[in-house]
């Protein structure tokens, strides 16, 4: 028993790895696709059918590039970066709940790699670890203009998480729990969490789009004044790293999103089908799938604000951050709290 | 900025229902050798030294071409034409080399308004890429028609051109 829960993790963990890098692949080609769409261009179309093979032709690009190392860099610290940055950026993964669990001959497999019941600090403990990587990695360069990045990455990622923590704690206040899990099931029945807490939804989207480092709040790696930011002294696989660490969290930003506040693996008229008699475990997989549509529609929504919004200035950044955010979301606490007692949860 | 415009949101929608609806448009992209743009009729593109009637060179190597060029894209070589060459070339002199530089040059087509022989038009073609420098100095081997495949020009010869050539008076139309 134990050894094959132990398995059933390990593979789990390793689907989930998979799932996570084969999206974040995907994300570069569709990222390049919905710019092309939105500015009239057709996008890659040479590799392949639609251009489908092209982020494999990036990825062999990648590999073949000049592998440079400053000669002035800290060579132990300028490997670390990239490395921690797609570390922590895989870590998030462990505690999403992909779905209900599978039953099968009478085991039940939960379709989520831990439930920790303190989800929501782990997953703000890994993000808040991911700034290492870029802060080491713009510190190892010894560039100024990689410095100046790695700065703006840390200032503007400290910040945002402050509103994006109390935006969470207003959430946990009307759910009563940190286990990811348990939010997600809450949601199967009645209104989905968006519905109680729209102000918390859109500061938390607004501070995942900074802690994912996406236009508008790009700033970190803002070409027009910093070169490249964090990763200008960056070549090949390592940028890699670097770039395909920014697609997989934007992918599991989007499945946190989805999950906090969008029902996660709940949809629309379950609670039906499984009174029709729809097998439990074909209901599991259909709740896959509508995670993964709302999982792909945030992703498409990055991109969208991406190619809408311009860049902000950093002035302008700070300020929403601290003079804003930070305001509104203590707001939101308080006339949460005020409800729940006028309800008498409290 | 009133409160509206300072909360941002309203205009942020606004731009994102902007850039949806360019998500659906026709794309302007066209998929370059596949599908291919027409050109206007009287596109400028590279050269061609015509050859007259009877096939022969046209270019009498005058050098009103070089001398009208504002790049100094063209360069030629004269030689006499020697007896038995008749059918080869129409003039008593002729460009033995005959060359453009088509890094240099321009497509003005001002080349082609100097000629007094008809020799030099521009062609709807395109010059194509190459990896060397010396690969886009074309000579009279890339220039000059051949004689199986007349390139015809009666495009870019405008209404009084044509006019002017059922003048056979004129010894420029013999
Ligand atoms: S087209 Fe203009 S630039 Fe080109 S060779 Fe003729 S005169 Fe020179
Ligand atoms: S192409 Fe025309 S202008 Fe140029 S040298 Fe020949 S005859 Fe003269």
């Amino acid at each position: 028993m134990e050894f094959s829960f132990l398995l059933y993790k390990i593979i789990l963990a390793l689907v989930v790895f998979g799932i996570s890098l084969f999206v974040a692949m995907y994300s570069t080609y569709a990222e390049r696709k919905v710019a092309a769409f939105l500015q009239d261009r057709l996008g890659p179309n040479r590799a392949g059918p639609f251009g489908i093979l092209q982020p494999l032709a990036d990825g062999v690009k990648m590999f073949m590039k000049e592998e440079i190392i400053p000669t002035v860099s800290n060579k132990f610290l300028f490997i670390l970066g990239p490395s921690l940055a797609m570390l922590t950026a895989c870590m998030t993964g462990a505690v999403i709940p992909w779905g209900k669990s599978l039953i099968i001959n009478g085991t039940s497999y939960p379709l989520q790699i831990a439930d920790v019941n303190i989800g929501v600090l782990y997953l703000f403990g890994v993000v808040s670890i991911g700034v290492y990587g870029i802060m080491i990695g713009g510190w190892a360069s010894n560039n100024k203009y990689a410095l100046l990045g790695a700065l703006r990455a840390s200032s503007q990622m400290i910040s945002y998480e402050i509103a994006m923590g109390m935006a969470v704690i207003a959430l946990i206040m009307t759910t009563g729990t940190l286990s990811v899990a348990e939010i997600s099931a809450q949601q199967s029945t009645g209104l989905w969490n968006v519905c109680y807490q729209p102000l918390g939804f859109l500061i938390f989207l607004i501070c995942a789009f900074a802690e994912t480092n996406r236009t508008p709040f790009d700033l970190p790696e803002c070409e027009t004044e910093l070169v490249g930011g964090y990763h200008t002294e960056y070549s090949s696989m390592k940028l890699g790293f670097y770039l395909f660490a920014e697609y997989i969290n934007m992918f599991i930003s989007s499945a946190i999103i989805a999950t906090m506040y969008f029902g996660g693996y709940n949809f629309p008229g379950q609670q039906a089908l499984m009174d029709a008699g729809v097998g439990h475990n074909a209901i599991v997989l259909l709740g896959v799938a509508a995670l993964f549509i709302k999982i792909v529609f945030f992703i498409f929504f990055y991109m969208w604000i991406r190619w809408t919004i311009p860049r902000f200035r950093y002035d302008q950044l700070m300020n929403l951050g601290w003079k804003i955010l930070i305001p509104l979301s203590i707001l939101n606490i308080v006339v949460t709290g005020f409800v729940l007692y006028l309800k008498g949860v409290i | 900025m009133s409160f509206m415009e300072k909360l941002y949101l309203p205009a942020i929608i606004s731009g994102l229902w902007i850039t949806i609806k360019h998500f659906f448009t026709k794309k302007a992209t066209f998929n370059y050798p596949e599908q291919k743009r027409p050109f206007s009729e009287v596109y400028r593109g590279k050269h061609v030294l015509k050859r007259d009637d009877k096939g022969a060179e046209r270019c009498t190597a005058c050098g009103l071409c070089a001398l009208a060029c504002p790049a100094e894209a063209i360069t030629m070589t004269s030689a006499e034409r020697k007896k038995g060459e008749e059918n080869k070339y129409r003039e008593e002199k002729y460009a033995s080399v005959y060359e453009i530089n088509m890094l240099r040059c321009i497509f003005c087509g001002d080349c082609e308004d100097a000629c007094p022989k008809e020799a030099i038009f521009l062609t709807d073609e395109i010059v194509p890429s190459n990896f060397e420098r010396g690969g886009f100095v074309y000579g009279k081997d890339k220039l000059v028609e051949p004689i199986d495949k007349r390139v015809d020009v009666s495009k870019r010869q405008t209404k009084q051109v044509k006019e002017f050539k059922t003048h056979k008076e004129f010894q420029h139309n013999k």
